[in-house]
């Protein structure tokens, strides 16, 4: 019989992608917690703080201090955090010596999974015999709870719960998930478990933040102000408008005709005055800095329409921010890329 | 007490012209406006911020050079000169009414930033005397004599001085043009002689030796010199008075862009023209005045955002100029920014719907900063 004695190296290759993520034991995670408390009271006692009370926003101070970056990337960036932020979890081996998987559903393939579908089935069983149960009793309507504060708040995203369970879950699952939780909050008694739900729930911020804007102001002589600030490219503007004027503007303490000779400037300052028609009723003193001509002009007309805010009633707000007065122009230097010449522009292709 | 009656009578016509805008406001908006009053001898404070209007024939007659150049343009569209009576203009008037003129000459500097009237202040003035009677020695603008000149000759009569065939003799031309009957009238006090073969006699009139700067374009500049030094020294002896008006009067003290044969820069002692000109611009005649401008806009070497006196004569100049009385022109106030819409508005200048408005007239006002010139290229494409 033939066999082959030598291999190619091609075959004694290891597969590296197929084994998964590595995997860290117990122990190792162990010893690196202690690594990590060692050497928070080394750091600590090199910046000469307490090793008791140093906390980890110390760390980063400290550490950004000793290995100072440029990178852009934060994350690139030295770090010095607990183990248990830096390992990402991982399944602990879920069967004992002798091959017996601890949990019951192992054989299911998605454990987790489905123990978690059980408990919340279980809640809601629960939820319904103690409404049954209230129904006996008083025969009166099981109070009605005001809405749990649903604009505020979602559901765990797929990768979250993810994270949660430490096994994939296909979108059919989590689709199931959050429909068995919809109809247990939906049930008028959820109340009593309310703290298994929030498990499940997340805060989400208000997006839409009303802007607030600021009252008049009052100065010495009694005329009302207020200020703006703007900015477009990479001009920095901020704008004082006083009411009971004669429609001067003065920039940098330069009149507008010296400062901005062309006329699309002055065109862009006078727009904000001319879309409420409050040409000649205001004054304004302007201090403006970096970028050209035309980005000083539109970072000041950004300023001065945020300062009139303050003087115009919520409807014309509304109009000038339809009219794009109040929006920041993201434009900005598209950056130059390797290999061509500009941001768009290639090199001249030769052929030859 | 002329003048008092004078008075009295403008004020009871314009009183009548008001009156009846206020009778028939739609047809008749003109009288707002406009004044009646051509003479600019009766100009008074009534009239300030109105436009009054100059025959063409006259216009043609006191200003062949002296108009800028927008302006003549605006009286081609417009088949009519309206000048604009302001402040500034009402306080020089008043000066030269009630000058001395026993004394040596009084120095005005008209000063004031790019575009706010101070050439045309300057062309009020001159008409003024020229109605008056006065000589008129106007130069349009001193600049063009120390740049761009292309051909510089050596003067015969100064090895170190060069002279400016050209400009001497286009100077000459104007000046016959708007001095008639006063070259007949003035006679030459001593002999000169034009190169070897040519001279012009004692007691001929002065106009021959203007004829002979223009037919003999080597000598013009000295013709042009022989001019001056007369009329100053005729002055003195009172038959008639004389108005040196210098537009860009920095011009005579700064730098120039000319450069000798040798490449070496001339200063502006070096040039006939303004070696002349300087000796007019002091104030050791009498019985006349000096108005003079000062000008950015044809200056050379010098920041765009200088406006003073200081700044735009230099040091040399100031001394040289040195008891003089400034005269500041500020922009448009708000009424004379009104007559000066109304009157666009009144010729249909102002095409664009929006320009009617009284928003659009507060655009306007924002826009150009009730600077004259900047109103002017804006109203031009509406």
């Amino acid at each position: 019989t033939l066999r082959l004695i030598c291999t190619t190296t091609a075959v004694q290759r290891k597969n590296v992608g197929a084994s998964g993520p590595e995997k860290y034991t117990e122990a190792f995670i162990k010893k690196q917690i202690e690594e990590f408390n060692l050497g928070k009271r080394h750091l600590a006692n090199m910046m000469g703080e307490d090793p008791e009370t140093f906390t980890q926003e110390d760390i980063d101070r400290a550490i950004a201090y000793l290995f100072p970056s440029g990178l852009f990337d934060k994350q690139a960036r030295p770090l010095m955090k607990h183990p248990t932020e830096v390992f990402p979890e991982q399944r602990k081996i879920q069967w004992g010596e002798d091959g017996r998987p601890f949990h019951f559903l192992f054989y299911t393939g998605k454990q987790s999974y489905y123990s978690l579908m059980h408990e919340t089935y279980e809640k809601l069983l629960t939820v319904q015999k103690h409404q049954d149960q209230l129904i006996a009793q008083d025969s009166s309507i099981p109070l009605q709870k005001e809405k749990r504060n649903l604009a505020g708040s979602r559901w765990l995203t797929k990768i979250e719960l993810e994270e949660m369970l430490l096994e994939k879950v296909s979108d059919d699952d989590y689709s199931r998930f959050i429909q068995l939780l919809q109809k247990l909050v939906a049930l008028p008694c959820a109340d009593i478990e309310e703290k298994y739900i929030q498990k499940f729930s997340k805060e989400v911020p208000v997006q839409l933040q009303k802007v607030v804007i600021e009252p008049l102001q009052y100065d010495e002589r009694g005329v009302a102000f207020s200020t703006g600030e703007g900015q477009r490219k990479t001009a920095r503007a901020t704008a004082v408008v006083y009411d009971n004027g004669t429609g001067k503007i003065t920039v940098n303490g330069i009149d507008i005709l010296h400062y901005f000779p062309v006329l699309q400037d002055r065109e862009q300052l006078l727009f904000p005055f001319q879309f409420l028609g409050r040409i000649g009723k205001h004054d304004m003193v302007c201090t403006v800095s970096g970028g050209g001509r035309s980005a000083q002009a539109g970072a000041i007309r950004l300023a001065s329409a945020k300062a009139l805010r303050s003087f115009v009633t919520e409807k014309e707000v509304e109009f000038m921010r339809q009219a794009g007065l109040l929006t920041v122009d993201p434009r900005v230097k598209e950056r130059k890329k390797p290999g061509q010449e500009g941001p768009r522009r290639k090199f001249t292709w030769k052929k030859r | 007490q002329l003048d008092r009656g004078c008075a009295l009578h403008t004020a009871a016509r314009d009183g009548l012209s008001s009156v009846s805008s206020q009778d028939v406001p739609a047809e008749r908006p003109r009288a707002v406006f406009h004044t009646s009053e051509s003479d600019p001898a009766k100009h008074t404070e009534q009239h300030e911020g109105r436009l009054y209007n100059i025959p063409l024939e006259e216009v043609k007659a006191v200003f062949p050079h002296g108009l800028p150049h927008r302006f003549q343009q605006q009286i081609q569209t417009f088949n009519e000169a309206r000048v604009m009576v302001r402040k500034p203009a009402l306080e020089l008037l008043a000066y030269l009414k009630g000058s001395n003129f026993a004394h040596p000459a009084v120095r005005y500097v008209i000063y004031g930033e790019r575009g706010t009237g101070k050439t045309m202040t300057l062309c009020h003035v001159v008409h003024y005397c020229s109605r008056q009677g006065w000589l008129v020695l106007h130069i349009p603008d001193a600049h063009l004599w120390v740049k761009n000149c292309k051909e510089l000759l050596q003067s015969s009569y100064n090895k170190d001085r060069l002279d400016q065939p050209l400009q001497a003799s286009v100077w000459l031309k104007n000046f016959k043009a708007s001095n008639e009957r006063f070259l007949q009238e003035i006679k030459t006090q001593k002999k000169y002689m034009w190169g070897k073969r040519e001279s012009t006699e004692e007691g001929r009139p002065l106009r021959e030796v203007v004829e002979q700067g223009l037919a003999r374009v080597r000598s013009a500049s000295d013709a042009v010199g022989v001019v001056l030094r007369e009329i100053k020294q005729q002055s003195h002896r009172g038959s008639f008075r004389l108005l040196v008006a210098v537009d860009g009067v920095n011009a005579l003290w700064g730098r120039t862009t000319l450069r000798k044969e040798d490449k070496s820069p001339v200063s502006p002692e070096e040039l006939t023209l303004v070696h002349n000109l300087r000796k007019m611009v002091r104030n050791d005649w009498s019985g006349g005045a000096i108005v003079t401008t000062l000008s950015q806009t044809g200056s050379l070497f010098k920041p765009s955002s200088a406006y003073t006196p200081q700044e735009l004569l230099g040091k040399e100049g100031f001394d040289a100029l040195d008891p003089f009385v400034p005269i500041p022109v500020p922009n448009y106030s708000p009424r004379e920014f009104e007559s000066c819409y109304g009157y666009y508005l009144e010729r249909k200048w102002l095409q664009h719907e929006k320009a009617h408005t009284e928003d659009g007239k507060a655009e306007l006002q924002f826009l150009s900063g009730s600077n004259p010139r900047q109103l002017d290229r804006l109203a031009g494409p509406l």
